[in-house]
């Protein structure tokens, strides 16, 4: 109790790779979503061009951003998984001392 | 009220109490009860995770957004699920390995400072707060149609529920309430979304022959220095009323007001009355909607169809059932037109009348931004766009009633794998959101007065099963939000400020006892605000939590995480600033000065989203402050 710290932190030797690949996975996402705001912005009337099965730009955009978070979230979680096997990382790692 | 919402609902509440009793035996420590052990397994705290975000907020809100505002409701879908990226790529896995039962704990790992502690537990307070007011009412939304009881113990009857739960079980009960919750509402919501598609769309909707379509009627008159002759001989004119820039008629018949639009037939003098819908505020105090006085039977009509489907009315516009793409097509067409419904508010005399008036949208501006969002207005009116979607992209990473499930797990690859697990059920239910929110546009189910309810509504025209069901997962869904936010603010009274800050807890049991304590007070607090704040739109007020929240806490958990030279005064500086200009600029926006029954257009600040200004302000706060002090620590060291 008291002032000490609550909680020490377990090693993860893969964490420098994870933090690295995170951020840059973050920016391109983020890239990606300020695409939209944009667009929508600068030429919003190009939000009405059917572009796909009769569905117009927004709806396409808007699904993609939604699925494209998907996507990226599992290729984050294999890269993660792969990097955390190759150094023998439990999956303990983390827990709270 | 009918029997099968009565039993559903008290089935659900039943059965939510019966798992917090149970659960309770297992939260007499501290861990227990604030992170249920950590023990919580990942698939089940992904769904516990949409449980817990998928707030009345993401169902009601949004819904009712869409369906009054089209694909601009959509945006805060999109906005709220791309948060979740933040907190996947940048935030998951570090706050689990530094942290122990609350945000504050990882802040403050690596610098155990007073001044973290103490602030971060008061940020957590009020962004808990924050989005307590939107869940709280929209409780009381719920319960009315569902039970025929009245707002205020729709609030009441939550807060009470809320508050056994947390006080029971903490985190173990408030998380299986979440899991059972998130899968239910996903579940139902594509059961809706199905049947939706299956009835597909038609200019006269019936709700499959529960309901006659009423057509709104018009009167053809001629106007003459202010005086209008009516064709239909039933109605007596009484008077003409101005209202920017567009003119109402008041019409007598059989003893009845009402107000109908006047515009243009075309020939000189010559008029179309409209009819519209109306709520007059009488100077004695009574309502009248309509005509008659308001009552359980007599209130504003559901509203909202489609006048013409791709070019085409009447009979051989009936779709019968459509895919998914194609109700979005058909909706989204320049030849569809979509009857909405404004409002304007004049005086007569000594009342307040409030008149409801259909205009025709084309499709093609229905799903594309515009309608409520300005986009192609004033530059301040765009940079509120820009505003609004960072605070969403940005606030949820961190909300520190999501932030703390990520001790609920034991390790950080399973906190990542929960976020996961999250990113799918959300995104999922998010997409449902606009085919939920157009069915109920092109259904006829939209109340005027409150278009929180136009989901449950929608799910009422396909029958009475349906609607208890979604309303009683709705209101499930505010008491697992609320859970959730009860135990973080729980958690920053109790562990964060008397056990790390002040240092008055001596014990484990007495954490569990002073969190219980605080558990009950906060949800008195929360009664009381989700009272006051009836009628308000509960999106736009969770939109705002998370300006409060990626203002004070994300730009401190970032620096936190990237920045070396990041100080703990930088830390402390820049959350009391998030705080302080979050709500210094909402509290003077456009539509707090609605709120507070004064013209928006003189509050001082012109954006209704603050986050573009006082995220930037609170990043720039620790660079500078951490800078200047990391100078004063290194000339004390020489």
């Amino acid at each position: 109790m008291l002032h000490e710290p609550a909680v020490t932190s377990g090693k993860d030797p893969a964490f420098p790779f994870k933090r690295k690949l995170g951020a840059r996975l973050f920016i391109a996402y983020a890239l990606f979503y300020a695409g939209f705001v944009t667009i929508n912005l600068t030429s919003p009337a190009l939000m009405e061009k059917v572009v796909f099965m009769g569905l117009n730009l927004a709806v396409v955009y808007g699904f993609s951003l939604i699925i494209v978070a998907l996507i990226m979230a599992l290729l984050y979680s294999r890269a993660c998984l792969k990097k955390e096997k190759s150094m023998k990382v439990g999956d303990t790692a983390g827990r709270i001392a | 009220m009918s029997v099968l919402s009565v039993v559903l609902f008290v089935s659900i509440v039943a059965s939510v109490l019966a798992l917090s009793f149970y659960f309770a035996r297992k939260a007499k420590s501290a861990s227990g009860y604030y992170a249920a052990g950590g023990r919580i397994h990942w698939s089940i705290n992904g769904v516990a995770f949409a449980g817990d975000y998928l707030s009345a907020a993401s169902f009601l809100g949004i819904c009712g957004m869409i369906a009054t505002a089209g694909y601009d409701g959509f945006l805060y879908s999109i906005g709220y699920l791309a948060g979740w990226i933040v907190a996947l790529f940048i935030v998951a896995e570090p706050l689990k390995r530094l942290g122990k039962y609350t945000f504050t704990d990882a802040l403050d790992a690596n610098y155990n400072h007073r001044g973290i502690k103490l602030l971060a537990a008061i940020s957590t307070l009020v962004v808990s707060l924050c989005y307590l007011i939107p869940q709280m009412v929209g409780a009381g939304v719920l319960v009315t149609p569902l039970l025929g009881l009245p707002h205020y113990i729709g609030v009441i009857m939550v807060g009470l529920i809320v508050i056994t739960i947390v006080a029971t079980a903490g985190m173990t009960s408030t998380t299986y309430v979440q899991f059972i919750k998130g899968a239910l509402l996903i579940v139902f919501s594509t059961v809706v979304v199905i049947v939706v598609l299956i009835r597909g769309l038609s200019t006269a909707p019936d709700q499959g022959g529960r309901v006659s379509f009423r057509e709104n009627q018009k009167i053809a008159a001629t106007e003459l220095n202010g005086v209008l002759s009516l064709e239909d001989g039933t109605y007596e004119f009484l008077r003409v009323a101005d209202a920017k820039s567009m003119r109402f008629a008041g019409l007598r018949k059989d003893g009845r007001e009402t107000w109908w639009q006047i515009v243009p037939g075309g020939q000189e003098g010559a008029v179309i009355l409209q009819e519209a819908q109306s709520v007059v505020a009488k100077s004695d105090g009574t309502t009248i909607i309509n005509g008659s006085p308001a009552s359980k039977d007599n209130g504003l009509r559901q509203v909202g169809h489609l006048t013409v489907i791709d070019g085409k009315s009447g009979p051989e516009a009936v779709t019968g059932s459509v895919g998914p793409f194609k109700f979005l097509s058909l909706i989204g067409s320049p030849d569809t037109r979509v009857e909405q419904w404004k409002n304007v508010s004049f005086t007569d005399g000594q009342d307040k009348v409030t008149v409801y008036y259909p205009v025709q949208t084309p499709g093609n501006k229905i799903l594309r931004p515009g309608l409520r969002f300005k986009i192609e207005g004033k530059p301040i009116d765009r940079i509120d766009f820009i505003s609004l979607m960072l605070a969403l992209f940005l606030g949820t990473a961190a909300l520190p009633h999501i932030l703390i499930r990520y001790y609920t797990v034991p390790s950080a690859a399973a906190a990542r794998k929960s976020t996961i697990v999250a990113i799918a059920g959300i995104g999922f239910f998010y997409i449902l959101t606009l085919f939920m929110g157009l069915g109920a546009m092109t259904n006829g189910v939209i109340n005027l007065a409150d278009d929180n309810m136009s989901a449950p509504l929608l799910a009422r025209s396909f029958g009475t099963f349906l609607f208890a069901m979604i309303s009683a997962i709705a209101f499930a869904t505010v008491l697992g939000t609320v859970s959730g936010l009860i135990i973080a603010a729980s958690g920053a009274v109790a562990h964060d400020l008397m056990d790390r800050y002040a240092g008055i807890i001596k014990s484990d049991k007495q954490k569990v006892f002073v969190g219980k304590i605080v558990a009950f007070v906060v949800g008195i607090i929360a009664i009381a605000l989700g009272i006051l704040f009836k009628g308000i739109n509960v999106t736009f007020l969770v939109g705002l939590a998370f300006a409060v929240a990626a203002s004070a806490n994300l730009p401190s958990i970032v620096m936190m995480l990237f920045w070396k030279r990041t100080t703990a005064r930088g830390i402390t500086a820049s959350i009391m600033v998030g705080v302080l200009s979050s709500i210094g600029l909402i509290l003077f926006s456009p539509t707090l000065y609605t709120l507070y029954g004064k013209d928006p257009a003189t509050a001082p600040i012109p954006l209704n989203n603050p986050g573009i200004v006082s995220i930037p302000l609170s990043f720039l706060t620790l660079v500078v402050v951490s800078l200047l002090t990391k100078k004063r620590v290194a000339n004390k060291t020489a």
